[in-house]
């Protein structure tokens, strides 16, 4: 595993890089107005994006695919977010369902 | 950009209620990922350092899963970069909340998380932006570094973290937040499209990459004409020369007797 050292340059990176796509957008949208159009597509672009990551966290581990226990769980989250439940039940109910299959076994 | 995320009206007090239960939410989930860093057997001021400096929870995830198993920090960074894209966007969304000042700006700009942007988009007086944007940003700065400190001063006690099903938490929040999003017809099938292609990457190509990928997915919405075609709501908002096609919802977060 790496080092210390390392392990705080990377965090120092991420951290300004991160800080960088973040601030962009305040100091350029003074100078650049985005055609309608584009904005559009943004808008698009930041939905599918979240929709990628919550596939990939739910469903996948680096490179292979996750046994059902947590996916199961997430989908049971979805559920009480559908059904329109505070953020805070979603999270709780989607830990609970995966604990539940897990302790019954499933992966 | 404001147009891109359209809800009712929320009164005040109902938007500070929907802030104080996404805050409670991501202290469970900040705990989660404290807990789950220990689990994997990182050293216990890394999840602290990553929630004070990055501050953004999938790449977060994504940065201890990779170092944990070994990989190497340039990869976990290079992933964190990739999934952090996403906030170019979003600061061209906000970027009216924080006015001239360099230091507002600044401070405001790291404060830049999902929950928070998804609430200022749902507003649409400049005062009542400001008050989402920066309400929501500080409150869950301090309820998510909270619950990394739980999670990881927790996360000893409690060993092994997916008896406890913690692993679902972050995907559970994220899909909640986004599924108003995906009422309508060019939303949810660029979506669909863009999980498709990051879900057959993920075997071949290295973490965070994959997500990327899913933006090829946009395609899937169609053009703004098409946008006729597919639903009668998109086409009717377009008079208000907003632009035209997609529509993203954000719907409110609350107890169901406040409605």
């Amino acid at each position: 595993m790496s080092s210390g050292a390392e392990l705080v340059a990377a965090t120092a990176v991420l951290g300004a890089g991160t800080f960088a796509f973040r601030v962009a957008g305040p100091i350029l949208r003074s100078r650049v107005t985005l055609p309608a159009r584009v904005e559009r597509l943004v808008g698009v672009a930041v939905v599918v994006l979240l929709a990628a990551l919550v596939a990939t966290s739910a469903l996948t581990d680096a490179h292979s695919f996750t046994g059902p226990a947590r996916p199961a769980g997430v989908a049971v989250g979805a559920l009480c977010a559908w059904r329109r439940a505070p953020f805070l039940v979603v999270v709780v109910a989607a830990a609970a369902a995966t604990a539940a299959l897990r302790l019954l076994g499933v992966s | 950009m404001r147009s891109i995320w359209r809800t009712r009206r929320v009164p005040t007090s109902g938007l500070a209620r929907d802030i104080a239960l996404v805050c409670a939410a991501d202290t469970v989930v900040g705990a989660s990922f404290g807990a789950i860093a220990i689990g994997l057997g990182l050293p216990s001021w890394l999840p602290m350092l990553l929630s004070v400096v990055v501050f953004a929870g999938a790449a977060q995830f994504l940065f201890i899963g990779l170092v944990a198993a070994g990989g190497s920090p340039v990869a976990a960074v290079a992933a964190g970069l990739l999934v952090n894209a996403r906030h170019l966007p979003f600061g061209f969304a906000v970027g009216d909340v924080f006015g001239t000042g360099w230091l507002r700006r600044i401070a405001g700009s790291h404060l830049m998380v999902d929950e928070t942007v998804a609430f200022t988009l749902a507003q649409h007086e400049p005062a009542r932006r400001r008050k989402a944007y920066w309400l929501c940003g500080s409150g869950l700065f301090i309820s998510w570094n909270a619950g990394v400190v739980l999670g990881t001063y927790g996360g000893r006690a409690v060993g092994d973290t997916d008896a406890l099903g913690l692993d679902a938490a972050f995907p559970a929040v994220l899909l909640a937040l986004l599924l108003p999003s995906l009422g309508t017809g060019p939303n949810r099938r660029a979506a669909l499209a863009g999980v498709l292609v990051a879900l057959a990457a993920t075997p071949f190509l290295p973490a965070g990459l994959p997500v990327l990928l899913a933006l090829a997915g946009v395609a899937a919405a169609g053009t703004g004409h098409s946008g006729r075609r597919s639903g009668g709501r998109s086409h009717v908002r377009h008079a208000h020369g907003s632009a035209g096609g997609s529509r993203v919802r954000r719907g409110r977060r609350s107890a169901g007797g406040s409605r």
